[in-house]
């Protein structure tokens, strides 16, 4: 009896994360789908966000507007002043009048639409996520590198240590120590803002260096030492060894672990938030502020309202499905070979 | 040749992991010396609207123990459901799927949380902040259930059995005695992990100047407060946020550390 209730309750337990990861997509769904409706896919191609367009650049709806006015005009026009000789002049004024009254009733009707667009915060997401990549997984592999081979055993086992350790620092930390300390060096040697795409990119691989020098030293380990001794039996250098014995044995394991650093990178929203400058613009040099998606929605969550937040929910469910798809990627294909 | 390259290469990576290693080193230095120099022990006497941390260490301690009382019971089950009792392609989807969920962004769960519990309740709260955690907890503690108990051996289950055992008998007199210092440190990691999390807090919780245990209104926390003391221009502002990081740090690496040392007594 109890058996079978125990066993009821850990199956539902389970299913949790299924019945959790369906919500936060369906959720997530339901909220953009206002967004979804009005932008479609257009939303990752437009740059604007909260920006307030005049809502005749829709032509229907600008045709619609000018046969009303006009034709209201014109039938001013015949009371007043029928049979009047100067038609030409009548029919200028009439234009201007027309003119001014369609900006009168854009005014004040608030005939203007707010659009948002995704593109900014895409692109800055996808930027920052490669400059923090291509500035850690040089030195990660080192310190990997050196830690399985090079360095003595108590050696590697206390940075081996301490670098663990890092990988558990809250990222707002991070964050912090890169505005206030790194950030300035950094505008120093390339010129730019403080607060730029560089920054927030370098600071981000910094952050993500000691996850990933951790996983891949531990692929790294995997090679067995057979393989190692017989490959420095034959004559091989270190350099050697370490390129045709251990890097083919775990490569599977490496790039498994650089993709799940990449997933950590992209959802990144403390590290980022304090140096990316939050700025709703698209980037022209790597010194440019900018804005990623995590920061777009950590600081805009609480004051958006109706379409605004709809939109950011649109954002929330893009970087949902892309870190999905990329974890879910390096879990099945790369991963799994691992285990086997 | 051979042997020149292989010097260039080893001490490329050598110098590679000194060049990384120092960055955290800066990070950490950074963090001592700013955060000693700003550090009272008044800081744990008076709350933020004093100029103090006392109601944020509190607030922060709380929503993670919320999040602890409802993630870990719930990650315990499940994982014991992926490892004992699930059998096929199910508990393989399953365990897929959790790793997959670790590894989610976490302000996608704040998103989310926002949408299900902010919204229809009318506004942030301890209790949203603490769901939030939780859910981002839940992961982490089926991962690592799964995993230890994989390491007990089939022959304790089996002598177990062949006692004339029911399985949950089994299951939590041996396998859950057997691996419990292994969970142990799981729950412990997974406490470190998300007591320092900020994003999944930004829009549940958010913070709070005052001193609170109604879970109904905005909460304080301390790693929110860090992001907002740390935007302001004033120095003294700044300070105290570099105060409560370190004080952060200093939580989040003896949680750490506690749960590495229990593991390694056990080895031993």
């Amino acid at each position: 009896m109890l058996e079978k209730l125990f066993q009821k309750i850990s199956l539902l337990s389970a299913s949790l994360v299924l019945v959790i990861l369906v919500g936060i997509f369906t959720t997530l769904f339901l909220a953009a789908k206002p967004a979804i409706d009005e932008y479609g896919f257009n939303f990752v191609t437009e740059k604007a966000w909260d920006k307030e367009v005049p809502l005749v650049q829709d032509t229907t709806t600008q045709n619609i507007d000018n046969i009303a006015v006009g034709s209201a005009e014109d039938l001013a026009d015949d009371d007043t002043v029928i049979d009047d000789e100067d038609d030409v002049i009548s029919d200028e004024d009439d234009a201007d009048d027309d003119t001014i009254l369609m900006d009168d009733e854009d005014e004040e009707s608030t005939a203007t639409k707010t659009i948002y667009g995704g593109l900014v915060p895409v692109v800055g997401t996808l930027l920052t996520t490669l400059i923090a990549l291509i500035f850690a997984v040089p030195i990660a592999m080192g310190i990997a590198i050196f830690l399985s081979e090079i360095a003595p055993k108590n050696i590697s086992n206390v940075v081996g240590i301490a670098i663990e350790l890092l990988a558990a620092i809250p990222s707002i930390i991070f964050g912090m120590w890169g505005l206030y300390y790194f950030a300035p060096i950094v505008s120093d040697l390339f010129g730019g803002y403080q607060v730029s795409l560089l920054t927030a990119g370098l600071v981000l691989g910094v952050m993500i260096l000691p996850f990933m020098a951790a996983i891949t030293r531990d692929s790294m380990n995997t090679t067995p030492n057979v393989l190692k001794e017989s490959a420095y039996a034959m004559g091989a250098t270190k350099f050697e060894v370490i390129k045709d014995v251990i890097f083919p044995y775990s490569k599977v394991g490496i790039i498994g672990s650089i993709i799940l650093a990449l997933g950590r990178a992209l959802g990144e929203t403390m590290a980022v938030a304090f140096l990316i400058g939050s700025i709703f613009s698209l980037p022209q040099k790597i010194t440019d502020p900018t804005i990623s998606i995590p920061v777009a929605l950590a600081n805009n969550f609480g004051e958006a309202s109706g379409l605004g937040e709809s939109a950011l929910f649109y954002l929330a469910l893009i970087l949902f499905i892309i870190s999905f798809a990329i974890i879910s990627f390096a879990k099945f294909y790369f991963l799994k070979r691992v285990k086997k | 040749m051979r042997l020149l390259i292989n010097k260039i290469v080893l001490a490329l990576s050598t110098l590679s992991a000194v060049v990384g290693l120092a960055f955290l080193g800066w990070i950490l230095i950074t963090l001592v010396a700013k955060g000693i120099t700003s550090f009272h022990f008044e800081l744990f006497l008076k709350d933020l609207v004093d100029g103090g941390l006392r109601n944020l260490i509190i607030g922060q301690f709380i929503m993670a123990g919320i999040a602890s009382l409802i993630g870990i019971p719930l990650g315990m089950v499940a994982g014991i459901y992926i490892r004992e009792y699930g059998r096929g392609k199910y508990a393989e989807f399953i365990r897929d799927l959790s790793d997959i969920m670790m590894s989610a962004p976490s302000i996608v769960i704040g998103a989310f949380v926002y949408a299900v519990i902010v919204i229809p309740t009318g506004g942030t709260s301890g209790f949203a902040g603490a769901i939030a955690l939780a859910i981002m907890m839940i992961p982490i503690i089926i991962n690592t259930t799964d995993s230890m108990l994989s390491l007990v051996p089939k022959e304790l289950r089996e002598a177990g059995i062949a006692l004339g055992a029911s399985k949950y008998k089994v299951i939590f007199d041996i396998v859950i005695k057997a691996a419990k210092v292994g969970i142990m440190t799981g729950v412990l990691l997974s406490f470190a992990r998300i007591i320092g999390e900020t994003a999944p807090l930004l829009f549940t919780s958010e913070t709070s100047n005052y001193f609170s245990l109604n879970l109904t209104e905005s909460f304080p926390s301390l790693t929110v407060s860090i992001y907002d003391l740390a935007n302001e221009p004033e120095k003294a502002s700044r300070d105290l946020a570099w105060a409560a990081s370190f004080i952060l740090t200093v939580i989040v690496l003896v949680i750490n550390l506690t749960g590495r040392y229990i593991t390694r007594n056990k080895h031993k």
